[in-house]
């Protein structure tokens, strides 16, 4: 109180104390402002690289045209080890040749359709004449590529007796996706995004959204029933 | 680790362990290298300095201390007991004191797990450990050249500043389970518990003399459960189980009488580990 009083006194006609405590604000402001942006926009952008994947794959036509399923490409091996994504030889089954027309832009009233169609197109022509001609296998940059401490197993969460989990609860509609998202690699870390969750804010709204060792340790705390009241080790994941 | 709470009986649906049966054992020391070899366990610059070297499994000599003509010798493998302990003071010796939950009991096979990334290295643990079957790592691994590729990938390297164990080849018990998981789902299975060919550790199947049994102790079907319920039913014992309780999950069986009475020489002074050996 007394300190209040004697700044008032102190303070002729109070305008150049009003204008320091504007130029505090505002630079204060400024200044978290400008660190908020360095850090969620500068920052991130400056800390993944960017890389587009060999080939753009549209899980779209080959789920709805051709009418694959997800066990068709990505499916197990005996050992019950996962495949991942295919091999060459895979595409090869039906790719020996270009097996769409080159769209003619003529045809197209809408531009953005044409681009579409064509850029599709192109990537098969590409899979074709660079890869399955010259039996060269396809350097698939992979999303999900795991530190080394980690231990995953797909048949041990799909299965049914054991986790009995669609693709889609992990993966979102991924048969939906006309392209492959960018791949971005951590430059100090060296791992891609998607292990952390391309919203660097962590807001979450679907399952797929992250996948950080907290989301998997929610839902496998959420199914603690299943597991008839017993905890699991660290080691059910980690190795 | 005894008195105190009851013991807590865990609903295991698998619980693995092992029989080591030392008139069998030649001291070879073939389990101890399948171990090192399978899991990434680092070699020294001098790996003649046995008392910094790392030995998951490691093959000691047991001596009976009389002089010629009654000296007798017993070679005794060592991997980690994986003791069950009383569940009502958090398992085993070294799971009960780890600040970082570092070690763990499963139980769902009943073995201690160590993670690696978690630990920081306090070493409470090792302090804990009755049976020294833990190690630290004083330096960072390094490898010999070309040796990085004969590395397993299931099996993450271990730096400095860390404690590790033997896991009873815990990542062949997951590459199991999802074979047995890819059969079921197939419709090849009804029961995803795993046969005991299934899942062996590296040790058990090096070992040129058959000393070293492994299996699921709960499985009637699995050859450990028929040594120590039938085979060897009065004649398994477990090393300190007597004077700590510790209830490890390593069983051994020697027709030398001196030897099962070292097994618990806190309490009765006849023979002592002599220094030698791995």
């Amino acid at each position: 109180m007394s300190g209040q009083e004697h700044q008032h006194k102190d303070a002729p006609g109070n305008g150049g104390k009003g204008s320091l405590l504007a130029l505090v604000l505002f630079w204060g402001c400024a200044g978290i402002y400008a660190s908020l942006f360095m850090g969620w926009l500068v920052f991130p952008k400056l800390l993944y690289s960017e890389q587009n994947q060999p080939v753009d794959f549209s899980h779209a036509i080959h789920s709805d045209a051709a009418g694959m399923a997800c066990e068709d490409c990505h499916f197990y091996r005996e050992d019950g080890s996962y495949l991942g994504a295919p091999a060459l030889e895979k595409c090869a089954e039906c790719h020996t040749d270009v097996q769409t027309a080159e769209p003619v832009a003529a045809d197209y009233t809408d531009a953005k359709e044409y681009r579409r169609k064509k850029a599709r197109y192109d990537a098969e022509v590409l899979l074709v004449n660079e890869y399955v001609a010259k039996e060269k296998e396809i350097p698939w940059l992979v999303y999900s590529r795991q530190p080394d401490c980690v231990f995953f197993s797909h048949i041990a969460h799909t299965s049914p007796e054991a986790g009995a989990m669609e693709c889609k609860e992990c993966h979102g509609p991924v048969e939906e996706a006309d392209t492959l998202p960018v791949y971005k690699e951590n430059r100090i870390t060296g791992y891609s995004i998607d292990i952390w969750g391309r919203n660097i804010s962590g807001v979450k709204h679907n399952s797929w959204d992250s996948m950080k060792m907290d989301d998997c340790a929610n839902c496998h705390k959420e199914r603690k029933e299943d597991l008839k009241g017993m905890r699991e080790p660290c080691f059910v994941c980690h190795k | 680790m005894s008195g105190g709470k009851e013991h807590v009986e865990i609903p295991y649906q698998t619980k693995f362990g092992m029989v080591i049966n030392l008139d069998k054992c030649t001291g070879c020391g073939a389990c101890m290298v399948a171990c090192m070899a399978e899991n990434n366990v680092p070699v020294r610059y001098d790996e003649s300095d046995k008392l910094r070297s790392i030995t998951w499994m490691r093959v000691y000599k047991l001596t009976n201390g009389k002089p010629f003509p009654e000296t007798d010798v017993c070679w005794l493998p060592r991997p980690c007991m994986h003791c069950e302990g009383n569940p009502a003071h958090g398992f085993s010796p070294c799971v009960s004191v780890c600040p970082a939950v570092a070690t763990d009991y499963s139980r769902q096979t009943g073995i201690v797990s160590q993670i690696y990334t978690r630990c920081f290295g306090c070493r409470y643990c090792m302090g804990a450990c009755p049976y020294k079957a833990r190690y630290f790592n004083w330096w960072d691994p390094k490898w010999p050249d070309g040796m990085k590729q004969y590395l397993s990938p299931d099996v993450s390297c271990r730096m400095r500043g860390i404690v590790e164990k033997c896991s009873f080849c815990f990542h062949r018990y997951q590459r199991a389970m999802d074979k047995s998981f890819y059969q079921a789902s197939q419709g090849g299975r009804e029961d995803t518990r795993l046969l005991e060919e299934e899942y062996q550790t590296a040790c058990a199947q090096a070992c040129p003399a058959g000393a070293i049994t492994f299996g699921d102790l709960l499985n009637p079907e699995h050859t450990v459960y028929k040594l120590i319920h039938a085979t060897y039913k009065d004649k398994a014992f477990r090393i300190l189980e007597k004077t700590l309780g510790t209830r490890p999950k390593v069983y051994y069986v020697s027709s030398k009488d001196w030897v099962e009475a070292a097994a618990d020489n806190h309490t009765k002074k006849v023979a002592k580990a002599a220094p030698g050996g791995h």
